[in-house]
């Protein structure tokens, strides 16, 4: 056994975060200590970064305690993700209610205990107390219904 | 007295009718997201910030900081109801305040949790206005070196305070103060890790960050082991406390209040500890330590003061100093600049019936908690009963359209996604996400403070340890790692937040 995945994994993480944020700040000016330029304070913490990195890494080698990983919900990650990428897609073109219909039914299908009925319950609820709290109550400058949706 | 002019400021302010209403609102809604496991008062205020745009400065500030303390009374609802603590301060009291409610005693259980948040609130409230505005005065005296140092000690202070690996906790850090800088530099307007992204100029959106990390991640996370959830306690009566009880809780609410009141100040979520070190605390000084576990009502009161007297209490670093203790405060932070003003040691003198109206609202805030919880417990009840199904869909549609609503752009709803997947990730790993948060929203001061000092000391690094007072601050850092990283400190670290499971 490699040890515990977990660390190796969160150790490789921050190890790639910080080579990239210390790769685009080479990008930039850098100045010295007296004049900081806009790549000074970056590279230097990508640095720090990288080197946690390595520590987490090192440290998850010589863990012995495994620490399992857990389930991921698959399905219900690319529902949300999907559902906020549509959102912010469709809002102005489709209007905010047909948008925000579609993103609570795709949604509503990350529970495993819904179901379709459930589903289109949930989708007109929802959407209703979103239009009077946000369009009424709140006077936001959404339209209902938009351009793509005119003929 | 000055004290009393300042508070009589504070009672005018606090005491409009619109500003009454906000503070209810914001007390209500926190008891509100406090109840319901899997929205907290962080993802919630993140997606109030943009509404409270069109507010009044004091309006929006009373009203999300109504949230924020609301939220640790709803809390412990949960925590005694169903065994679950709706907000993370409250876990302890789930401990000793469950097996009450099991016992048929849910009632004086829920009644301690109020009358000892009340007590907390009411000295801490007091507290704040004592101390917060000679803290002010001296805060008023400190250059960039000192900002530095200080804003140093906030950040490494609270991974002492997080649990977990102290070296994951940094990192994340680190990650945080990273991701802050992303977006025009303040000194020469290079645009910084912005893959050419127009929207990304300006920085990663605040909202988004939260929104990502404590609302999407969280979520991701709760629907990896969907339980459908009991409310074992339908019915709740007899609020009342018995004469013993009110007898026995006394000390317990001094002590965790006193607790609560210190630890409230540090970085880095201490009103969670708070309430666990009173709970060890109360076990520790006890005649009958065995009884902890089994219903004691001494381990409802004491953590439920100190969690409470924390909450208030961190609003000192904030009010007087412009720094945030935790991801709550930085969000209210936020709500600060949208408003147009700069938190720090200014807002006592510049703006004081901001100041004071939000000091005098908390205590309003307080009062109005205990009205509600107590007389309307059996609506609370009925909330715990709306399945998480219901409400991840709710927080989704709140989130995009909130999200959206701020500059009418479609990158901030892409970015929810994006963070939350990177925060889902970490959270995976066992990265807490609340010194990432911390992290992003210092990141830019630091630097700022940090170039700022080294043009001040000609390019002399020394000119931190030179000064004394951002000497002595970058030592009490120094201690704080040190102390995180003991062994003996760890190993009560894991015991304390053991009694979580």
């Amino acid at each position: 056994m490699l040890g515990a995945l977990k660390d190796l994994l969160a150790g490789l993480v921050f190890i790639a975060f910080g080579l990239a944020f210390g790769y685009a700040s080479l990008g930039y000016d850098i100045g010295s200590a007296l004049r900081m330029g806009p790549g000074y304070f970056p590279l230097f913490l990508s640095g720090i970064l990288t080197v946690l990195g390595v520590v987490i890494l090192v440290q998850g080698f010589f863990q012995t305690e495994e620490s399992p990983i857990g389930p991921t919900p698959w399905l219900a990650l690319v529902l949300l993700v999907g559902a906020l990428f549509i959102f912010g897609f469709t809002v102005q073109g489709l209007g905010l209610v047909p948008s925000l219909m579609i993103t609570v039914f795709m949604s509503a299908f990350a529970s495993r205990h819904t179901g379709v009925l459930g589903a289109i319950a949930l989708t007109i609820g929802l959407t209703l107390v979103c239009v009077l709290i946000f369009v009424y109550g709140l006077g936001l400058p959404l339209r209902l219904l938009g351009p793509w949706l005119d003929f | 007295m000055e004290l009393f002019a300042n508070l009589g400021l504070g009672f005018e302010t606090a005491l409009s009718p619109d500003n009454i209403l906000y503070c209810f609102i914001g007390v209500l809604l926190g008891t509100l997201v406090g109840v319901l496991p899997g929205i907290g008062p962080t993802a919630t205020i993140g997606l109030l910030l943009p509404i409270t745009f069109n507010f009044e400065p004091v309006s929006a500030l009373i009203m999300l900081a109504g949230i924020y303390y609301g939220a640790q009374y709803g809390g412990s609802t949960t925590a005694i109801l169903i065994n679950l603590p709706g907000e993370s301060s409250s876990a302890v009291t789930a401990i000793d305040g469950y097996k009450m409610a099991r016992q048929g005693r849910a009632g004086p259980a829920l009644a301690t949790a109020a009358l000892g948040s009340f007590f907390a609130g009411t000295v801490t409230t007091l507290i704040l206005a004592l101390f917060a505005p000679p803290l002010a005065r001296v805060a008023l005296q400190f250059g960039s070196p000192e900002y530095f140092s200080l804003l140093v000690l906030g950040l490494l202070a609270s991974i002492a305070l997080a649990h977990g690996s102290v070296v994951k906790a940094l990192a994340m850090i680190v990650l945080g103060l990273l991701l802050g800088l992303v977006g025009q530099d303040i000194y020469t307007g290079t645009p910084r890790f912005t893959f050419g992204q127009f929207e990304l100029y300006s920085g990663i959106s605040f909202v988004s960050l939260a929104v990502g990390v404590f609302g999407v991640a969280e979520i991701l996370r709760n629907l990896e082991h969907e339980t459908i959830r009991t409310v074992a306690v339908k019915h709740v009566s007899g609020l009342w406390l018995s004469k013993d009880d009110f007898k026995r809780i006394i000390a317990p609410v001094l002590r965790g209040t006193a607790v609560g009141s210190v630890l409230g100040i540090l970085p880095g979520g201490g009103h969670v500890l708070a309430a666990f070190a009173s709970y060890s605390l109360e076990k520790k000084v006890s005649k009958e330590p065995e009884k902890f576990g089994t219903g004691a009502i001494e381990g409802v009161a004491g953590p439920e003061s100190a969690n409470n007297a924390g909450a208030q209490t961190s609003f000192i670093p904030l009010l007087t100093l412009g720094i945030p203790a935790h991801p709550v405060m930085a969000l209210i932070i936020g709500a600060f600049i949208i408003q147009g003003i700069t938190p720090g040691p200014n807002v006592v003198t510049d703006e004081p019936e901001l100041f004071w109206g939000i000091i005098v609202s908390m205590w309003l805030g307080n009062l109005f908690l205990v009205l509600l919880n107590l007389p309307l417990i059996g609506l609370w009840v009925r909330m715990l009963t709306i399945p998480y199904r219901v409400l991840f869909p709710a927080i989704i549609a709140f989130a995009s359209i909130g999200t959206f609503s701020i500059h009418l752009n479609a990158f901030d709803v892409y970015a929810i996604a994006v963070l939350g997947i990177i925060g889902y990730v970490l959270v995976k790993l066992d990265c807490e996400p609340a010194p990432l948060l911390l992290g992003f929203v210092l990141g830019p001061l630091l630097e700022e403070h940090l170039r700022r000092a080294m043009i001040i000391s000609r390019g002399d690094p020394m000119v931190f340890i030179e000064r004394p007072i951002s000497a002595g601050l970058l030592l009490a850092a120094a201690i704080a790692v040190v102390i995180a990283i003991l062994p003996s400190v760890r190993r009560k670290r894991e015991e304390v937040f053991q009694e979580e499971d």
